[in-house]
């Protein structure tokens, strides 16, 4: 318990020395949020659909979560490279311990990212409705925290150099942020459009946010978080495994 | 302490150890001295559980690194030839996170990391992030660190590179000391033959993946009729100089990391 301790508290550490990198990462999730939620809000509007920052704002929340989350978890390739992975991996400690510190480290410091996202929505006018829409929002941002944390480490696992790296991003991380409905409504799509969403991941957590927001869910709520339990418990078993293969 | 039979270690076509067998006794310093690439780091690797020997059987204190390597590794510490320090953290949060991962307890954790920052001069700097280290200092940090719990069988690879003398002179005191009063039985690899020398009961001495010759100082000066061990290494591995990074070993290690997944 202690090794899961200290190698949370690392990642956690890491994040909170990293200033530059907070707000970096925050501009991101803010150019879509202000960029697209007002200009295609017009559109939107139009359509009959409502506002649009109301609509992309829990999408860009869950974006924030994602892109974190993801990136911690390939941090790995990182502590291969400067060396301090052979420092963990040489230690009398259970990798599955190692695995599942640094996995809820990794989770952690998304959980905060999405929070920072979500304040930044608030202030640009997005509004949650009810009382119990942000503990029940919180609900649904661990668990794509988790999902996606367990699923960095297990990338990161079996990455070597950087060019991987670039290849992660383009073929997985972007396609599952565009599949998940952060930007559209997932109704009334062509049907091959449609079964890509629904493997997707993180269609179930943006619907999770967007049924615990503004109770907008479309797949359902109970749904969403049974999914996301379970693929995050996957996720956590298969990326222990492919850690305790890792060779150096 | 350290039993190796047979051990083979391939990389695509080449045999980076090949048929590598020798025992270390408990309580013994034990030096592996080869050229650059001779396969004495993919020997501490396997031994150490952080690569799986191609065939071979391996035993330290009695278990298979392969079978058993939780239990191996809690018998054992380590000091990388490379680095191995998170650079975002402190040097104190370096030592006290491996204080924490190898289960030293609190109180000795503390009293044990200053010790050993004093000891190796860092005590002044112990909150710094590490990445504003320089490299003596960061290297001197990873010995301290791989000094910080006691473990049964110690692996120096190539510690003291790029140290300086009074650097040196501390290691290898402090190593002698845990040698003499713990009983703790070490194997090092190093270039340096007066340190082998120094150090070392035992000395094997490998090329091209194969031990080519093992025995005490006197014993390896005495088989090749040399005057000092530098010319008996000289003349068990010839004067041809291996590069690492062009030497057919490396590259194709390099080439097998590539394509492996």
């Amino acid at each position: 318990m202690a090794a899961i301790y200290v190698l949370w508290l690392r990642e956690v550490k890491r994040y909170l020395r990293s200033r530059a990198q907070i707000v970096a990462s925050l501009g991101q999730p803010l150019l879509y949020l202000l960029v697209l939620g007002f200009g295609l809000g017009p559109v939107f509007a139009q359509a009959g659909r409502g506002s649009y920052l109301q609509f992309v704002a829990p999408g860009v929340v869950g974006m924030g979560i994602l892109f974190t989350s993801i990136f911690s978890g390939i941090g790995l390739l990182w502590d291969r490279q400067f060396g301090f992975l052979k420092e963990t991996l040489v230690a009398p400690v259970p990798r599955l311990h190692i695995m599942i510190g640094r996995t809820l480290g990794g989770a952690t410091i998304a959980m905060v990212q999405g929070t920072l996202v979500l304040i930044v929505c608030i202030i640009a006018g997005f509004r949650p409705q009810g009382f119990f829409a942000l503990p029940l929002a919180f609900v649904y941002m661990a668990l794509i925290a988790i999902v996606f944390a367990a699923l960095g480490t297990m990338i990161g696992s079996g990455l070597r150099d950087m060019q991987g790296f670039q290849f992660v991003m383009n073929f997985l991380v972007m396609p599952i942020f565009f599949l998940s409905g952060a930007l559209y409504p997932l109704s009334n799509l062509p049907a091959a459009l449609n079964a890509a969403t629904r493997i997707d991941p993180l269609s179930y957590g943006i619907d999770g946010l967007r049924g615990s927001l503004i109770g907008l869910a479309q797949i359902g709520l109970s749904m969403d978080a049974v999914v996301l339990a379970v693929l995050g418990s996957v996720f956590m078993g298969l990326g222990a495994w492919s850690f305790s293969k890792i060779q150096v | 302490m350290i039993h190796v039979e047979h051990l083979v270690k391939t990389f695509g076509e080449v045999r980076a150890v090949d048929d590598v067998s020798f025992d270390v006794q408990a309580g013994e310093v034990f030096a592996f001295l080869g050229p650059n690439g001779a396969g004495k780091t993919t020997t501490i690797q396997m031994l150490t559980t952080l690569l799986r020997p191609t065939s071979g059987r391996m035993a330290l204190d009695g278990l298979d690194p392969v079978a058993r390597p939780l239990d191996v590794r809690r018998r054992f510490g380590i000091v990388f030839q490379d680095p191995s320090l998170d650079g975002e953290l402190t040097a104190h949060e370096n030592m006290n996170l491996h204080g924490v991962l190898y289960h030293v307890p609190r109180r000795v954790r503390a009293e044990r990391i200053e010790l050993l920052l004093k000891l190796f001069e860092l005590w002044d700097r112990r909150d710094s992030p590490v990445k504003q280290f320089s490299g003596g200092m960061k290297r001197r940090l990873e010995i301290a660190r791989g000094l910080l719990h006691t473990p049964k069988i110690l692996f120096l690879d190539e510690p003291t590179l790029g140290l300086d003398p009074q650097t040196r002179n501390q290691l290898w005191t402090h190593v002698r000391h845990l040698n003499e009063t713990e009983g703790v039985t070490v194997f090092l690899t190093t270039h340096y033959m007066d340190e082998a020398e120094r150090a070392a009961h035992r000395i094997a001495i490998i090329d091209h993946g194969k031990i080519v010759a093992q025995g005490s100082s006197a014993e390896l000066r005495q088989q090749t009729g040399a005057d000092s061990l530098e010319g008996a290494f000289l003349a068990l591995t010839g004067t041809t100089i291996r590069d690492e990074s062009s030497d057919p070993a490396a590259m194709m290690r390099q080439m097998a990391r590539m394509w492996r997944r």
